[in-house]
């Protein structure tokens, strides 16, 4: 292993080992309801924002692919969009565990967990999309321009439209969550590092599938 | 008679003491404790599916392996 090459996966694993363990050791602010469950702070909210950013290389991936038409871009955006969508599946059934000993229910179709299923959707019908079209060049143009549209779909449906309907979920409508009174220092010490650290495993996990891939489209191996 | 009926009435007034809803050990265990099993219940969760990608990906190149041994 080249340490020049990888020293980001090497960050990404201490980063998320150091989230792992703290998330479970530090001490967190006693809230009502939640006790103990508000460290899937750690667990739950970086899987969306790992999502966030492989559907963001996806876009990129995308718009490159309508730049240059190169077959390769067009492999990178289908497998960030793969690697984003086990992240995002993550995150929703984290999120519905957490419900259950939370808000009761498991699927209470609050707007935030209705919006974020949507969200999902819109990737499943990318990929279905994908899968549609014979044709190599033309899927890879439709399904990139149909990524663009996806992605700010994506991000109203996630943080705009649950802010205007009342939801359960904290940080929103007054709830307890990602604010100043709540996540104070400590809890900032892990959160961060979580973030960083799920971001550059997902991340890499793209990075691998995308590889994989790649040699397998390859006929002389 | 009065006293029979009464001590039945009773009786059946009590029966909903055993009627409480009744959940799973394993809901319990996940409510108890502070909702702290809760958490780890997504960390495993987490820890799972990133073994299962794992084993994708090593199936993937498994083939891969034997594709190019081949030839």
């Amino acid at each position: 292993m080249n340490i020049s090459q990888s020293w980001w996966k090497i960050l990404g694993a201490i980063l998320v080992i150091y989230s792992t363990v703290y998330g479970f050791l530090s001490s967190v602010p006693a809230l009502p309801i939640l006790h103990e469950s508000i460290r899937n702070l750690y667990f739950h909210v970086p899987m969306w924002f790992a999502m966030i950013v492989l559907f963001t290389i996806s876009v990129f991936h995308s718009i490159k692919f309508l730049n240059n038409g190169s077959e390769d871009s067009d492999l990178k955006a289908v497998q960030s969009v793969n690697a984003g969508i086990v992240f995002g599946i993550l995150g929703i059934v984290t999120g519905a565990i957490w419900a259950r000993f939370t808000w009761g229910q498991a699927w209470s179709f609050d707007v935030k967990q209705n919006f974020a299923a949507i969200a999902l959707l819109l990737y499943f019908a990318y990929l279905i999309l994908r899968n549609a079209i014979d044709e190599e060049q033309k899927r890879a143009k439709i399904s990139a321009i149909y990524n663009i549209f996806a992605f700010p779909m994506m991000v109203v449906l996630l943080f705009v439209l649950p802010r205007i309907g009342d939801s359960l979920h904290p940080g929103n409508g007054g709830n307890p969550g990602f604010n100043a009174y709540d996540l104070d220092s400590r809890m900032r010490m892990v959160f961060y590092p979580a973030c960083a650290g799920w971001i550059i495993i997902g991340y890499w996990i793209y990075t691998l599938l995308a590889r994989v891939t790649k040699l397998e489209k390859k006929k002389t191996l | 008679m009065k006293s029979l009926t009464t001590t039945f009435v009773l009786l059946l007034v009590s029966i909903q003491l055993f009627a409480q809803p009744q959940e799973s050990a394993v809901v319990d265990t996940l409510a108890g404790s502070e909702k702290i099993y809760v958490v780890a219940a997504c960390a495993l969760l987490i820890l799972l599916a990133l073994l299962f990608l794992l084993f994708s990906v090593d199936r993937r190149v498994k083939k891969l392996e034997k594709k190019s041994e081949g030839k």
